[in-house]
């Protein structure tokens, strides 16, 4: 860790004080950044990410749980003896956290377009069996009136999670999203509230959806106070990664449960975004109790202390390879990755809620290591990224070594033929990180 | 004081002329309401598309399940050379359909929506219209596309997505068409987004001298899509403004898995027309003739009203088609021939993300595929007029097969549009800095990485210049 901020402002940009720097600096325990790549070399993809929680005892230690099925009146228990886990994708773990939501709130009612056949996802499968199709039920095609329907349900103290099928198709619901309960609460002076509504929606690219399927919608609802947006991502620090207070670890479908079932009960209406392509292909052991993983708290995956990597949702994947990447390149593009640059300290945040979004987190960390690079699948131009950089500047001014990097979509709508091109991977992620060590 | 007296005497003589009005309807004894011609009643009459007796709306039908008139039914002018045309093209749909929904489950395509079922719908209606009203889709509407000479090569183009895709260049999924010579507008996948669009191009070519009276804009929409705010916005519009808009509702009972049972309550969508002050009219979807008289009837009003008109046409989704989903890997199908229907592709699922089996019985599609098929019934017709025979049945299959697969094996390992198409079309005339440095972005990425990095390096190879236009 880079103590005095201005010792790292006066290392100038050059490879060879880079060089002292990362000699003066004190190091973080050896990071999955750092570890040796199997021979061949090592990307990481989600399949085999090192952060996804395989077993029992690393998946019932997942950072920030809190069991929500605790007696109150007892003593708080860190016990986790008799607690079982179960694997699970990601949306089994959506489904199990609204079946837990509907179990314990008699009031809740789970309802979206194709949601009582399963949900063109299989999120709600089998829930209108379990639970009857008075509570768990198809609507009519119209974004905007399921998000009105969701409100008034809400305002009347019960509790309403609402599908939109696809986040790019939320827009006929934006006006009762952001006029209509984003404000419920502010406008009626506390006396009416919809904190009882979460709307979940897939997002993100899947690499061949286009215009129409692809999107990540969330800048659009950063400017709507009153609303909570949170986009869940999978990832965990690996035991050895972690500082001596974090006694164990955790996470992924892991993250989904907890963090809907956090959404579900929050005060406030919530938006709750899914990327979609990790519905499958991210896949946990995932505790099978009642839990809660708090909303607006960031969580930090790799501790390092010389460049900070934010991202929330699928890109989490790609950063992880890409920070492998820079770590351990991949013979024909070693050339691109100087040498000093491999033994560089990553460190990664998974922002999680990007409304309220967890500034103390991040700016601690750009503090410590006077370099932020952002990446998110959105286009950059009123992207979240915008909002962060601008805020982490003059939270960070002294201390930043270079600029705040985004590493985003283009400016552009997303066009089939093209995505491979428009998605901010791992070789983009990597680029801007030596791009940025070395400015 | 005074001011009530005032009110008082003009209430009095508005009631006299109410009472003058209604003297001479004998049936409406208490007059109307002022400023509308509804009669005062003593009686609470609830009124409702929902009949306690359950009557319906009716819907038209010209040809019975066998190509026989119905009794009474006014046969719709047509020759042998344009009901052969409409046989042609409806017989075109599932031989395109089957090839490229099975190109599909083998991931050569990204996704396909079949009209299984739907054939009698979108050509009877294609065919009721002149080519240049314009058509506002939904997306299951390739059939009224090819109707207007779109030709296969377009259409493979367009579902590989390849540098002779000129409709979309490669940027939209497949099945989102759009030709302006064959004034056909782009498809949306959001839904319904395209009706209040076309009230506002009904409006335009009612304030175009040369098109005023004389062309309308048509368009489709499921009967899922009716559920949309758009749908009610651009009733109200067409009807009000007023606009000649022809809103036709192809009613196929499924919105994905979502029966219509749970999209409405009420009589259908053409229940809603009247609600709108709009001409409506039912026709059974699954009978050509119908579609092609209903639509043309409903055509010459709208053009001749200068207003919306509504036609739902009752039809069944045979088999499937949303993008699929991720990490599903499309089964091999490779022992058989493309071109032949799999077990789940001769009905309409909803599109290739979809097994409707999954939410309605497969008996039930077995029958409506047998009793209810708008080709077959439409083949009796003109067998029993000797305007076609077997043979000349198996010579248009073999045509028809032979076309698809050549225009199929044509596009099939076609490269892509340039790289640098991406950044195209954003903006019209001057572009902006961001897009502009955006570029140059990607391309200084492409030359440091593009021939090293090896997802980079394949996926160049895909693209008309192997982004050499980029990387030079």
């Amino acid at each position: 860790m880079f103590a005095p901020s201005s010792l790292a402002r006066l290392s100038r940009r050059s490879v060879a004080t880079f060089k002292a720097k990362l000699q003066s600096a004190r190091r973080w325990e050896s990071t999955a950044g750092t570890e040796a790549p199997p021979a061949g070399g090592h990307s990481p993809s989600i399949a085999t990410s090192s952060f996804l929680r395989q077993t029992r005892d690393n998946s019932l230690r997942t950072p920030d749980i809190r069991w929500a099925d605790e007696d109150h009146a007892g003593p708080p228990s860190n016990a986790l003896a008799g607690r079982e886990t179960r694997k699970m994708n990601l949306y089994q773990a959506v489904r199990d956290a609204m079946s837990i939501a509907l179990t314990k709130d008699d009031s809740a009612v789970v309802f979206g377009e194709d949601v009582a056949f399963g949900g063109v996802f299989r999120c709600t499968m089998g829930l209108a069996e379990e639970f009857g199709r008075e509570r768990v039920f198809n609507t009519p095609l119209t974004e905007q009136g399921i998000a009105g329907f969701g409100i008034g349900i809400a305002s009347m103290g019960q509790t309403a999670i609402a599908e939109i099928q696809f986040a790019d198709y939320i827009y006929p619901a934006f006006d009762q999203l952001v006029n209509e309960a984003a404000k419920f609460n502010f406008r009626s002076g506390g006396n009416f509230d919809v904190g009882g509504l979460t709307i979940r929606c897939p997002s993100m690219s899947v690499g061949h959806g286009a215009l129409y399927h692809s999107q990540s919608p969330e800048g659009f609802f950063m400017g709507a106070a009153g609303l909570k947006a949170s986009l869940v991502a999978h990832f965990d620090v690996p035991p050895h990664t972690l500082t001596p207070t974090q006694i164990v670890i955790p996470r992924s479908p892991i993250q989904a449960k907890g963090l809907l079932l956090s959404a579900i009960r929050d005060p406030n209406p919530v938006i709750f975004m899914e990327p979609k392509i990790l519905y499958r292909s991210s896949v946990e052991q995932v505790p099978i109790d009642d839990y809660e993983i708090p909303l607006g708290r960031a969580e930090t995956l790799i501790h390092g202390s010389d460049l900070t990597v934010l991202t929330w949702g699928t890109p989490v994947y790609s950063c992880e390879t890409a920070i492998h990447m820079l770590a351990n390149p991949p013979e024909t593009i070693a050339r691109h990755v100087p040498e000093p640059f491999r033994k560089a300290k990553i460190e990664l945040i998974d922002l999680r809620t990007i409304l309220p979004w967890d500034v103390e987190t991040v700016t601690e960390s750009v503090k410590r290591t006077g370099r932020l690079v952002i990446v998110h699948e959105a286009s950059k131009t009123g992207g979240v990224g915008s909002e962060i950089a601008a805020e982490l500047q003059k939270r960070c001014f002294l201390k930043l070594d270079a600029p705040v990097k985004r590493v985003t979509g283009w400016d552009t709508p997303v066009g089939m033929s093209y995505e491979k091109f428009y998605i901010p991977d791992s070789v983009r992620i990597l680029d801007a990180m030596v791009e940025t060590l070395s400015y | 004081m005074f001011r009530s007296a005032l009110l008082r005497s003009q209430i009095h003589r508005q009631s006299r002329n109410y009472v003058r009005a209604t003297s001479q309807v004998a049936a409406e004894p208490y007059g109307h309401l002022p400023t509308s011609q509804s009669p005062i009643t003593p009686k609470m009459n609830f009124i409702n598309s929902v009949t306690p007796d359950g009557t319906q709306i009716p819907t038209y039908r010209v040809l019975d399940g066998v190509g026989e008139l119905l009794d009474g039914a006014e046969l719709p002018e047509i020759d042998e050379a344009f009901a052969r045309r409409i046989y042609e093209n409806m017989m075109q749909i599932p031989v395109i359909d089957n090839l490229l929904n099975n190109v599909q489950r083998q991931g050569k395509i990204s996704f396909y929506m079949t009209a299984h079922g739907e054939e009698a719908t979108v050509i009877g209606s294609a065919a009721a219209l002149a080519d240049n009203d314009e058509i506002l889709g939904q997306y299951r509407e390739m059939g009224a596309l090819l109707w207007r000479g779109y030709g296969l090569d377009d259409v493979m183009a367009q579902c590989f997505g390849n540098a002779e895709d000129a409709s979309t260049k490669g940027k939209q999924m497949p099945v989102h068409f759009n030709s302006k010579e064959h004034h056909f507008h782009a498809i949306s996948s959001p839904l319904a987004t395209q009706i209040p669009q076309a009230a506002g191009v009904g409006f335009a070519i009612k304030r175009d001298p040369a098109r005023r009276g004389k062309n309308c804009a048509a368009v489709y929409f499921g009967e899922g899509a009716a559920s949309e705010g758009d749908f009610h916005a651009g009733m109200l519009l067409a009807s009000t403004i007023p606009s000649p808009t022809l809103f036709i509702a192809r009613n196929n009972g499924f919105a994905i898995s979502t029966p219509s049972t749970e999209q409405y309550h009420g009589d259908g969508i053409a229940a809603r027309g009247p609600g709108y002050g709009m001409d409506t009219l039912r026709v059974d979807g699954n009978d050509v003739l119908a579609v092609l008289s209903g639509v043309r009837e409903a055509r010459r009003r709208c053009v001749e009203q200068g207003r919306g008109v509504l036609v739902e046409a009752m039809t069944y989704r045979y088999v499937p088609q949303l993008p699929q989903l991720p990490n599903i890997h499309p089964p091999s199908i490779s022992t058989f021939s493309l071109l032949t229907p799999t077990s789940t592709s001769s009905v309409g699922h909803h599109s290739t993300s979809d097994d409707s089996f999954a939410y309605r019985p497969r008996q039930e599609v077995e029958d409506r595929k047998r009793i209810d098929n708008p080709i077959a019934r439409f083949r009796k017709f003109l067998e029993a007029r000797k305007w076609w025979d077997d043979k000349e049945e198996d010579e248009l299959k073999d045509r028809l097969k032979g076309e698809v697969m050549r225009a199929f094996k044509r596009h099939e390992t076609m490269q892509r549009h340039e790289v640098r198409e991406m950044f195209e079309g954003v903006y019209r005339g001057e572009e902006p800095w961001n897009i502009r440095e955006q570029r140059e972005e990607l391309k200084a990425l492409l030359q440091k990485y593009g021939k090293d990095w090896e997802p980079w390096r394949s996926e160049l190879k895909k693209h008309k210049g192997e982004g050499k236009e980029l990387m030079q």
